[in-house]
Parts: C-alpha cells; sequence; structure tokens
C-alpha cells in the first residue's frame, strides 16, 4: 500500500478527515522550508503538498503568485524543490508529500528522470496543473513504473463523462476544486461542494479531496462534513505576509502565525459533523 | 477544459456553415474594410534595389491592425454562445482596440488584461480602449508584459466562465484558439494571393510576415502553404541581438517545451523556467509563439529569422521617409528582413510583405529612443 493509501486507509478506520496544508518550496526562505514541513505535521497536518515554483502560474491568485515569485527569486529549481523534500524525509518517514507544479519544469527534467528523482527524495505523489488527461500519457507512464500516486484535479465545470475519464486515471487520491476560480478566491458555497463531491463519489472509491477558497475553520468544517480531506494554501501563505507586513519576519514569528492558523483549522475539520 | 471542448465543438460545426462565413465575410468588408490593397512600394524598391516589394496594406483596416480580422470573427462565436461579456489580453494594445472594438459594436462588457510595463509604453491604445468603454486591468505579476496580460486573462475567465468568452488574440494558446484564429486571418493570404495573380500575373517568391505569437504570419501563409515554389520568412524580434540573450525569439534562439497550453518553441531557462523577453515593440514581446509555426520551423516550410531592434526601427523610419507609410514597429521588423532578401534579388522577383498595422501608436516610444520630447 502506497503512503497516500496508508494514511487515508487508518485515518478512515479512525473516523477522521485527512487535513492537506500546501505551501511554495522555498518561499519566504529556502532554508525555513523543511522545518515548516515539520511543524505543519506537528501541527496536524496529514499530508502535505509542496509548491514547485514556476514563473506562469497560471491557476494560481495572487497569494501563491507571489509565493512562487519569491521562491524564484531566492533560486528555487525543482532539483532543489526534490532536495528538500528528500532532507524532510530523513526525519519523516510517514507523511506523504504530493509534488503540486507546472508541465514545464518537470517535461524539461525529463520524465523517466524526474519520477527516478522522486522516488529517491520521498515524493508519493503528482498534481500537474495545466496537464489535461488527455495529454498524461507520457508522464504517467513513467509515474506507474515507480509507483508514484497521479492526482487530478476535477472543476466545478467538469461534465459527468469527464469526471469519469478522470477518476479512471486517478491513482492516490481526487482533488476536488470547491470554486470556479483559481487558488485562494471566490465565495465557497458548501452546498454546491458537496454536490461536487457526491458526483464524484459515485464514481470513484478513491478519497476525495476539496481545495481552493477554504480559509478558516469554519470553512474547512462545513467542507470536512463532504470531503476525505481539506486542502489549505492560499490562507496559510496569507496569514505569513500579513505577519511579514507587521514587520515580524523572522522565521519563528512567519512559522508560529502558519501553525496557529493550521491548528485551528485542524480543530475546524476534527469539529465536523459526519 | 470542457470550455474549450464546447468552443471546439461550435465552431467545428460553424466552420463550414455558410450563413456563419457570409456573416462574417460582410462584417470584413463593411465593418472592417476588406479587402486591403496589395501595394506595391516602388520607391522602397528602388531605394534598395533588387526585388519588388509589395505591401499587404492590413494597416488600413478599421482599428489600424490585422487583430481585429480575429475579434470580430470570435466575437461573432462569443454572440452564438449568449455571452455577455468578452476578456482579452494584449501586448501592444491593437488586440485589446480590436476586442474593445468589437465588444462596443454588439453592447458586450470588455475587459482587457495589459502588462503594467506595456500600458506605459502604449499609452495611447490604453486610453482608446477606455474610450471604447473597455475596462483596462494594469497586470503587475511576473515580467509584466504580454505573457503575464495571458495569465491574468485565463484566470479571469476560469473564475467567470459562465457569461465570459475568453478572445485570444494570436495562434497560440489552448485548442481550438490556434486553429481558429488562424481560420479567422487567412483572409490575408487568400485575398494576397488572389491580388497577387490579378495584378502580376504570377505569385511572388517570397512572403514576410513578424512573428510575435505568429498570427499576421499564419494568417499571411497559410493559403500559401502549397504553394512549394513561394519562400516564406517569419521574423521575430531580435531585441538588442540573439547574442545577447535580450531578445523574443523562441524559434530562432529557443527550445520547445509547454505555455499557455500548448506546446512550442519557447525562451526557457534549464530549469524550464519562461525567461523575460526584451523587445522594442510591445506585440512581439511574447516568449512562446503559435504552435503551428514550430512546426512549420520543424518541417522546415517556413524560414525564421531575427531583426533586432535597431533594424526595425531603420526599417521605419525608411518606410515612413519614402512611401508615407508609417508601420508598427512590430511590422517594422518584417520590412528590414524585406529589406535584406530584396537587396538579394532581381527585378523580376517579387516579395509580399504583410504590412500587419500603422505605426500611430509607436510614435511616443520612437520619438523617445529618437530623444525626442513630444
Amino acid at each position: 500500500m502506497s503512503r497516500i493509501a496508508g494514511v487515508f486507509d487508518e485515518l478512515q478506520r479512525s473516523g477522521r478527515k485527512a487535513l492537506i496544508p500546501y505551501i511554495v518550496a522555498g518561499d519566504p526562505d529556502p532554508a525555513g522550508t523543511v522545518p515548516l514541513l515539520h511543524k505543519l505535521v506537528a501541527s496536524g497536518a496529514d499530508v502535505i503538498e509542496v509548491g514547485v515554483p514556476f514563473s506562469d502560474p497560471m491557476a494560481e491568485g495572487p497569494v501563491i503568485q507571489k509565493g512562487h515569485e519569491r521562491a524564484l527569486a531566492n533560486g528555487m529549481t525543482l532539483k532543489k524543490v526534490l532536495s528538500t523534500v528528500a532532507e524532510f524525509r530523513q526525519q519523516d518517514a510517514k507523511t506523504p508529500i504530493v509534488m503540486m507544479g507546472y508541465t514545464n519544469p518537470i517535461e524539461r527534467f525529463g520524465y523517466d528522470a524526474f519520477a527516478d528523482a522522486c522516488v529517491g527524495a520521498g515524493v508519493d505523489g503528482l498534481i500537474t496543473v495545466d496537464l489535461p488527461p488527455e495529454e498524461v500519457d507520457a508522464i504517467d507512464t513513467a509515474l506507474q513504473a515507480v509507483g508514484l500516486d497521479n492526482i487530478f484535479l476535477i472543476s466545478p465545470t467538469t461534465p459527468e463523462s469527464r469526471i469519469k475519464t478522470i477518476v479512471g486515471r486517478a491513482r492516490g487520491f481526487v482533488y476536488c476544486v470547491a470554486v470556479k476560480g483559481v487558488t485562494g478566491s471566490g465565495q465557497l458555497d458548501t452546498t454546491e461542494v458537496a454536490e461536487s463531491v457526491a458526483l464524484i463519489r459515485d464514481k470513484t472509491t478513491l478519497p476525495i479531496a476539496v481545495g481552493f477558497g477554504i480559509k478558516d475553520a469554519e470553512s474547512a468544517c462545513a467542507v470536512a462534513a463532504a470531503a476525505d480531506a481539506v486542502v489549505v494554501g492560499s490562507a496559510l501563505i496569507d496569514k505569513m505576509n500579513q505577519e511579514a507586513a507587521l514587520g515580524n519576519t523572522s522565521q519563528i514569528q512567519l512559522h508560529s502565525a502558519a501553525v496557529k492558523l493550521l491548528r485551528s483549522i485542524r480543530a475546524g475539520v476534527d469539529s465536523s459533523p459526519s | 477544459m470542457s470550455a474549450l471542448s464546447d468552443l471546439e465543438k461550435l465552431y467545428m460545426d460553424l466552420r463550414d456553415d455558410p450563413a456563419f462565413q457570409k456573416e462574417f465575410d460582410l462584417d470584413l468588408a463593411h465593418y472592417v474594410g476588406r479587402p486591403s490593397p496589395l501595394y506595391e512600394a516602388a520607391r522602397l524598391s528602388d531605394a534598395i534595389g533588387g526585388g519588388r516589394i509589395f505591401l499587404k496594406r492590413e494597416d488600413l483596416n478599421h482599428t489600424g491592425a490585422h487583430k481585429v480580422n480575429n475579434t470580430i470573427g470570435q466575437a461573432l462565436l462569443a454572440k452564438r454562445m449568449g455571452k455577455k461579456r468578452v476578456i482579452a489580453e494584449t501586448g501592444a494594445g491593437q488586440h485589446g482596440v480590436a476586442s474593445a472594438t468589437v465588444a462596443a459594436r454588439l453592447g458586450l462588457e470588455c475587459c482587457v488584461f495589459m502588462g503594467e510595463e506595456d500600458i506605459r509604453r502604449q499609452a495611447l491604445n490604453v486610453y482608446r480602449m477606455k474610450l471604447l468603454g473597455a475596462k483596462v486591468v494594469s497586470v503587475t505579476s511576473g515580467s509584466r508584459t504580454l505573457k503575464d496580460a495571458m495569465n491574468e486573462a485565463m484566470r479571469d475567465w476560469v473564475t467567470n466562465i459562465d457569461d465570459t468568452f475568453y478572445i485570444i488574440g494570436t495562434v497560440a494558446g489552448p485548442h481550438p484558439y490556434p486553429m481558429l484564429v488562424r481560420d479567422f486571418q487567412s483572409v490575408i493570404g487568400r485575398e494576397a494571393r488572389a491580388q497577387c495573380l490579378v495584378q502580376n500575373g504570377k505569385l511572388p517568391d517570397a512572403l514576410v510576415a513578424c512573428v510575435g505569437g505568429g498570427s499576421n504570419a499564419i494568417g499571411l501563409f497559410h493559403p500559401f502553404l502549397g504553394d512549394a515554389d513561394v519562400a516564406m520568412y517569419g521574423v521575430e524580434a531580435g531585441g538588442k541581438g540573439l547574442e545577447t540573450g535580450a531578445h523574443a525569439a523562441p524559434l530562432s534562439a529557443g527550445t520547445p517545451g509547454v505555455l499557455h497550453g500548448n506546446r512550442t518553441y519557447l525562451m526557457q531557462d534549464e530549469d524550464g523556467q519562461i525567461l523575460e523577453t526584451h523587445s522594442v515593440s510591445a506585440g512581439l514581446d511574447y516568449p512562446g509563439v503559435g504552435p503551428e509555426h514550430s512546426w512549420l520551423k520543424d518541417i522546415g516550410r517556413v524560414q525564421y529569422v531575427a531583426a533586432n531592434d535597431d533594424e526595425a526601427l531603420s526599417a521605419f523610419h525608411r518606410l515612413t521617409k519614402v512611401e508615407g507609410i508609417m508601420p508598427a514597429l512590430e511590422t517594422a521588423h518584417a520590412l528590414a528582413h524585406a529589406e535584406k532578401l530584396a537587396a538579394g534579388m532581381t527585378p523580376e522577383q517579387h516579395i509580399v510583405v504583410n504590412l500587419s498595422g500603422r505605426g500611430d501608436k509607436d510614435i511616443l516610444t520612437v520619438a523617445s529612443i529618437d530623444g525626442i520630447e513630444v
């Protein structure tokens, strides 16, 4: 059983939902990324999504865009993201790491070389935001050969026939996008989210994570009622930005702000009625 | 993705629909002012010596560039889909103006995304768009130019997908855009081909067009692709020189990759990050290029070359002085290469240059480079 499947299996048996924080590797400071990953785990993260910075992050809202820009300005590269994960793995053999990024840097790295490097670093799954299932064969062959999970996004505009195609190719979990729009945007309509999750649930036994637009304990609690996992990204990064704007720019201050928010979201997820 | 599939399906149904084609042709005739003339630039040819240069006068279209051919076509699609809002990205502002224009005509809400840097250097076009009733959004992410405007337009589109149609201005972006923009722009080449036969009794020996995303070039080239004796040259922005890295010439100096939903030649670093570009012309300042151009390069059908900022500026001044036609700085890149080409030809040989846009919008840029305060 893969690390991702193992975590979801264990949570399901204990009647709990997963919490998946997202951060951009190298933001705001490359040296702080590994310590932050460990703190996120200590504060309730079950899986972590590590954003691979890209010059043109089309699916991201302004908060995560700036994170990508800062990370690139800090000299972050795909290779360095992989070594960051490898360093994290030295202390944590249990928490699954999902890399989330865009096609071009991975293609440039080479699909087979990338898949091997992921295994070497201890990465468990991959979300390639701008690669639709029609174009996924080449990379998926490489990922499957080494047992990595390929995770797809399903948006509120994805028709049912397409959901079937996507879940047929998905491994690990399915990522249900909660709002029409980019990361960190929009007003979350929890009734619509529940309907989207039900539509996907009907077609797959894979766990369903919901992300985009979850900002606090309350929205996390509402989403966790329908989903198997709650993803939170922009809110965490925004929290660190706010802290930095107050002049509290040390690594400890920034991480404490993020961790405080994650703990409250964890409580929100755990208080969910389901 | 499903919005793209819907658009593809609608377009494939309409593509061969005579009623749709008739509506498009009527708009091109009565609103755009087509056909655009094929004009022999005799004094320019004489000044250079060698081959005869003909200009396909897209600068005479309504709004002053080839861009409007495509926005008319896409606006018809938006109307059929019942969308009440259109969005567009723009570099030099020509596509933004052409989009704002068709939106005004159809009573559609219009929002144009433009890089902060381009807003600065194309102030006249920004004001034109505002006069036409469009909202111009300043894009401050990334390199603050065309590619970032396109990112921002994509973000807006996925957010407002229910009521919004995205009018992409070039032959890049995800399928079906490169195909439908090519089809709408191919009127340029169809007219030019017929005009050459009528006016000169033969096809030209060479076609020349500037290439940013590549819509005016593909529009001119496409109807000639089957004519093996017609050579074709796509001219990219060489900026300060290919060897300096400060250019916008992915076909001349880039490598294949994936950006904005298509696989094509890109300007990128070893890590697959997209590089910032440089060109004196905002409309060519794009690190990618339409995927069909990449294919035409790979099969060797079209030769892609670059003209530097300085060469383009010289060509701008020369055409203005000897023909009384002020070309856009984008277009001036094509002229710069056409001059080189003509110099090596005989008077029996003909070159057609796509005069893709007029240069009024660039007057302040040129003045500032020449050290003149207007």
